[in-house]
């Protein structure tokens, strides 16, 4: 019996030991800084003089922001506009990829091609073809005469044109996941189908969706929480412009922390954004725990 | 029918690998030509001095240097600590493992911009604002690479472990001649992935770096578009430039990201 306990107990060490790198790291630069973020954000910092405690005013002034209402909407707009692109393109891509086709691994490599470039250097790809004077997208309208859009005097063209970068980056990854899954149907739904006579689009929409629904699912969910975090391609390619009409959530933080340097009205925008973050996963975890009881 | 398919397929790609295109029409070519009177989507002429003119002029290869450091430090960092903790997580019995496992993988949601001014202000306290340490040691809590370590460790068999625990080795030894062995394709993803996040990473080191000497490439790129304002031309050639390592691994090691990627959506 001794000899099981010291066995034990070594086995107790051992992984605390294999386990201390990782839990170090994360207790000082992850749990603390989420414990912290709270009590930061009930203080009032200007500049780099001394914090002040001022209860919940960050938050008080949260409400009656008009920029973070703003920034809101127009995150807001943004997820609900390129998460479903994203989603109906990627299962496009993924439908037209699923069958053999000569240079089908190439074409497959091209589509997840823009999910490995960096934010900054889309984002100046996406500032560049949308350059309002000189850029490629208008140069093309003018030769078709439908007229130069204003993609960076506007607000609506130029959230439409940080979409279009999105779309471009975010195919790929729908895409592999959609494959994924597809090779996880039942060969036999699908002949099934065949011999009852179904066609292409009855199929697609009475299997092959269905079939899809927890993939979908998500799919939806992650890419709601990346489009309430993007900040790489609006503070290159627009810098939240013009005006505050493609100001995000997460670009309105940073501003405020690190160029008006009130860091603990940016502490209280980080943590209302946690909430938003904490509501979808909770509700992607109900919703999957449903499921997997049904 | 498989015809449109194919057609749509080539179709597709054309218009995904468009953008990169153009950036390297746009390079190689005078800002007179790009705005020029006659649309051409091809080159009319090579214009070396893009190439030329903003490496002479910016530390542009002190930025490659810093990135490099920076993505090879944090790779090396990262993969061996989520290797370990994957080990201890799953194969080895503690106190408090379940819990600890919990909260690191409820980690995984949290937006990196909830924590950096917290974060911010560790880096002051550790004296590493404008250096690259500042930029690597608070990445190294990367709970998704963790998550990864663990998952595949779990399928490796426990007799193997027991085997090599009978013949007295120690677990340091079974880990390191037993267990990695096996993890090659694990420690691909790993190495692969992590260094796309750091080498692509923009926010994080834009707060920490502060003199324009210390800059990484993604930083060191906002630094040019400033610069360059409506000529493009220098500005495609210096992001191109930045992101031939990623297209290097990327066409290497291709499958790994397909995979690793596609694991990551099935759970």
């Amino acid at each position: 019996m001794a000899t099981v306990r010291t066995r034990r107990a070594r086995e107790a060490l051992t992984g605390l030991a294999f386990a201390a790198p990782a839990v170090a790291v994360f207790a000082v630069f992850m749990f603390w800084p989420l414990i912290q973020v709270f009590w930061i954000s009930l203080q009032q910092t200007r500049g780099f003089g001394i914090a002040k405690w001022v209860g919940l005013q960050n938050y008080q002034e949260i409400l009656s922001d008009k920029i973070f209402w703003t920034a809101l909407w127009n995150t807001a707009l943004y997820t609900a506009i390129s998460v479903p692109l994203c989603l109906v393109a990627g299962l496009a891509a993924a439908l037209l990829l699923n069958k053999r086709m000569p240079a089908r691994g190439l074409i497959r490599a091209i589509f997840y091609l823009p999910a490995v470039i960096s934010g900054v250097s889309s984002a100046l790809i996406g500032a560049w073809l949308f350059n309002e004077d000189i850029g490629l997208v208008n140069r093309i309208l003018d030769v078709v005469g439908l007229g130069p859009v204003p993609w960076q005097s506007e607000g609506v063209p130029a959230l439409l044109s940080l979409v279009a970068i999105s779309l471009w980056i975010g195919i790929g990854f729908n895409m592999v996941v959609y494959l994924a899954a597809l090779q996880g149907i039942p060969r036999e739904v699908f002949e099934a189908a065949r011999c009852d006579g179904a066609s292409r689009w009855a199929t697609l929409r009475r299997i092959t969706v269905p079939q899809l629904g927890p993939t979908t699912f998500f799919l939806i969910v992650i890419g709601i929480i990346n489009s309430f975090q993007v900040f790489d391609i609006v503070y290159v390619m627009t810098g939240g412009g013009p005006g505050n009409s493609t100001t995000m959530l997460v670009t309105y933080a940073y501003s405020a922390g690190f160029e008006q340097r009130q860091q603990g009205y940016a502490s209280a925008i980080g943590v209302v954004l946690y909430l938003i973050v904490l509501v979808m996963t909770i509700v992607q975890w109900r919703v999957n725990k449903r499921r997997d009881v049904a | 029918m498989t015809r449109y398919r194919l057609a749509f397929a080539i179709t597709g790609a054309v218009a995904m690998l468009f953008p990169v295109y153009w950036m390297v029409v746009t390079a190689l070519s005078s800002a007179a030509d790009m705005k020029g009177p006659g649309l051409h989507l091809w080159p009319t002429s090579i214009r070396w001095e893009n190439l030329t003119d903003p490496l002479s002029k910016f530390p542009y290869g002190m930025w490659a240097v810093n990135s490099v450091f920076i993505a090879v430090v944090a790779v090396v960092l990262t993969v061996v600590i989520n290797l370990m903790a994957g080990y201890a997580f799953a194969k080895l019995r503690f106190p408090g493992r379940n819990v600890l496992f919990i909260l690191i993988i409820s980690t995984l949601m949290v937006p990196v911009q909830v924590v950096m001014v917290p974060q911010f202000h560790l880096v002051v306290d550790f004296g590493l604002i404008g250096s690259d340490w500042g930029v690597i040691v608070p990445r190294l809590a990367e709970a998704f690479g963790l998550f990864m370590a663990r998952q595949f460790m779990m399928a490796i068999p426990d007799e193997l472990i027991e085997a090599a625990q009978c013949d007295g080795s120690s677990q340091w030894r079974i880990f390191r001649t037993v267990v990695l062995p096996l993890c090659r394709p694990l420690i691909a993803v790993l190495v692969i992935f992590t260094f796309m996040w750091r080498w692509n990473e923009f926010a994080w080191p834009l707060i920490v770096l502060k003199d324009p000497e210390s800059y990484t490439l993604q930083v060191g790129l906002l630094f040019l578009k400033n610069q360059y304002g409506q000529d493009y031309g220098s500005l495609m050639a210096m992001s191109l430039l930045s992101m031939i390592p990623m297209l290097v691994v990327f066409a290497l090691f291709q499958r790994h990201f397909v995979e690793g990627m596609a694991r990551s959506g099935i759970k």
